[in-house]
């Protein structure tokens, strides 16, 4: 078992090696330099040229990689010019929003796509699996946006049921009860949204295994051992059927990440996705390759907690 | 051959097993009568498609209920399992029956370690603890020839080899003391080798729980091992049936003496491998009427079969199906059967 999540653990050095050059030749493939942005009229040319020499803007490009990762490595990503501050502490600020409407939408998603996707696999080809399957269909054919944005003016504006923008109302103590209520009561309506267009994969998923699983010959072994219905669903066809989406959780995470773009601009929560729009817009480069390179490692973050999950559960992929 | 007793321990009476497709039912098994004895092994044997395996799943009830029909008697210590609900089958399945199915790899759930497997057919039939349990999945696992049981029982079916998860899976067919164990092609999947150590642990285990064993096969071989008495099925009913030794010695029906000749023979001069001509004809687009076997001999004259072809005894025990085979003449052994 921990041969495996080590073996797995190493495999990650080299992934994060490439990812961090891939980002680093991009990010020098980029118009302009870190001094763009400060250029006013009455900059001298010379004294950027000098601050152009003193950053490494002409050292060699591997000089330029070295120091940039070595630093990233500390948590030290530069400056942001936009905001005047320390990148990692702009970040850190917006992951904690974002990480908490993930965990929220993912939680909501599982409980909604489970129970969902067991009863269509179970009773399947009846009027109630038929009726799951097109809602996983209709809100597979949905784009986000289009959802997100009714959601945001139905129950927004017009009925105004829930907030419809940032994560807590400015006017309230941070440490009091009602304080996270609100902050929570800020994470329902886009995690909502969020889950009922992230349901599908897993729904289809489930139904799909379950069906298989019907009719594998381990369940008639099970059957010929005289077990109840009841039992041979829960003990070995839901069982086996459960397994590969506990594994799927790492990438439903990582898509969840990705997704935080789309839902945190639509619903003006300010989260990471936010910034990393906001950032492409005001060309804060040291924010952006900072931000693809935390999203690239939480991609690989999220592939790792797969197969840790897998290892776990699935006794046939474990290195003993 | 062990003693076999006289008692009838299960009757099949005129079982027919319907499949549906597009809402008619077609018969894969059609009119069969069968008794197993006490302490016999009565194989049936047949090419793919004949029937014979679900004449198996009919018995222990393990066929889709919305798109199969069961007509007929399957009588069992006075009940007729023929109707009986999921819930009446499961007190004699894994207790009263067993069942050992031909792939052990695919027919054990690949998420659970052995011992649990073997235990869970005590959980619902034994009043057993925890403890007792364990203890009877040791004592199971002894029984099957499997020396590190302790071992064994804490192992996934992915750590074990073929012949050793069939030995696993006759395990779970006998934690019930079974009177009656259905071995659907137990030895099909496994190699040469571990064929022969699977028969012998069949044969030896008859011998000591004295029940009566269905063995489902297409290899005359295994059937000339351990069986007692063979009925010979083709498309979906019995053409041939016969003590083992007569059977082979003085095999009747044409489809039996092909099939007697296709089993490949190391001293034969002849060094093409007999096969039977013809396949059996798919559920669709068999045969109703007449004698079933007539396709596969279309150089016989039709007055040569029966109009309702019927079991004839022509020996003590020995049954043939119509009377085609009286009209079909073998040259000798080596010969080809067409040709």
């Amino acid at each position: 078992m921990w041969k495996t999540v080590i073996r797995r653990i190493l495999i990650m050095i080299p992934q994060l090696f490439i990812l961090s050059l891939l980002i680093f030749i991009l990010a020098k493939q980029m118009p302009g330099d870190p001094f763009t942005g400060l250029i006013t009229p009455e900059t001298d040319p010379n004294r950027i040229e000098e601050l152009r020499i003193k950053a490494g803007f002409y050292d060699p490009w591997y000089v330029q990689y070295y120091n940039w990762i070595t630093n990233a490595a500390q948590g030290d990503f530069g400056q942001s010019y936009t905001h005047e501050k320390p990148v990692a502490s702009i970040i850190g600020d917006r992951a904690e929003k974002t990480f908490a409407l993930a965990l929220f939408s993912v939680i909501l998603v599982y409980l909604i796509a489970i129970p969902l996707g067991v009863i269509a696999g179970r009773y399947h080809d009846t009027f109630v699996d038929k009726t799951i399957v097109l809602y996983s269909f209709i809100s597979f054919a949905i784009p986000a946006f289009v959802l997100y944005l009714i959601f945001v003016f139905v129950f927004g504006y017009r009925l105004m049921w829930f907030p419809t923008s940032g994560t807590v109302d400015v006017s309230l103590d941070p440490g009091t009860w009602e304080y996270y209520w609100n902050k929570f009561y800020h994470l329902l309506l886009p995690g909502i949204s969020y889950a009922i267009l992230g349901t599908t994969g897993i729904i289809q998923y489930l139904r799909t295994e379950i069906i298989d699983a019907k009719t594998m010959d381990y369940v008639k072994t099970a059957r010929s051992k005289g077990i109840p219905m009841k039992k041979v669903y829960s003990r070995h066809i839901f069982r086996n059927s459960l397994l590969p989406i506990a594994a799927f959780l790492g990438f439903t995470i990582t898509g969840l990440l990705g997704g935080s773009i789309f839902i945190e601009s639509v619903f003006a929560y300010p989260g990471m996705g936010k910034l990393f729009i906001d950032s492409i817009l005001s060309r804060d480069y040291s924010v952006i390759t900072a931000l693809v390179m935390l999203y690239g490692f939480l991609a690989l973050l999220g592939s790792l907690l797969s197969d840790i999950i897998l290892s776990i559960v699935d006794p046939r992929i474990r290195i003993d | 051959m062990g003693f076999v007793s006289t008692k009838e321990l299960l009757t099949i009476r005129n079982l027919r097993t319907s499949f549906r497709i597009k809402d008619t039912f077609y018969p894969a098994v059609d009119d069969v009568s069968l008794t197993l004895r006490k302490n016999e092994i009565l194989a049936i044997v047949g090419e793919s498609g004949c029937g014979k395996s679900t004449l198996a799943t009919s018995i222990v009830g393990l066929h889709n209920s919305i798109h199969t029909k069961v007509e007929g008697e399957i009588l069992y210590n006075n009940q007729n399992l023929a109707n009986l609900t999921e819930v009446q089958f499961n007190k004699l399945r894994g207790n009263d029956i067993g069942f050992i199915f031909q792939d052990p790899l695919s027919a054990l759930n690949p998420l659970m370690r052995i011992g649990e497997q073997i235990a869970e057919g005590l959980i619902y039939h034994t009043k057993l603890n925890k403890k007792q349990r364990e203890a009877r999945v040791l004592e199971l696992l002894e029984q099957v020839g499997i020396s590190n049981a302790s071992r064994v029982a804490n192992q996934f079916p992915h750590q074990l080899s073929g012949g050793m998860r069939q030995r696993v899976m006759i395990a779970i067919a006998l934690s019930g003391k079974p009177a009656i164990i259905v071995a659907d092609e137990p030895t099909t999947a496994l190699d040469v080798t571990i064929q022969a150590q699977i028969l012998d642990l069949l044969k030896s285990l008859q011998d000591e729980i004295q029940s009566g064993i269905i063995l489902i096969t297409h290899d005359l071989g295994v059937v000339a091992e351990i069986a007692d008495r063979v009925a010979v099925m083709y498309a979906g009913e019995i053409i041939e049936e016969a003590p083992v030794i007569e059977l082979f010695r003085n095999p009747k029906h044409p489809y039996t003496r092909s099939l007697l000749n296709s089993i490949p023979q190391t001293h034969s001069e002849n060094e093409k491998l007999e096969i039977i001509q013809g396949m059996v004809p798919s559920l669709m687009k068999l045969p109703r009427e007449g004698c079933r076997f007539s396709s596969r001999v279309p150089w016989l004259d039709e007055s040569v079969h029966e109009k309702n072809p019927k079991l004839h005894e022509v020996g003590p025990g020995h049954l043939v199906r119509c009377t085609c085979w009286q009209h079909f003449y073998f040259e000798d052994k080596e010969g080809s059967v067409n040709g």
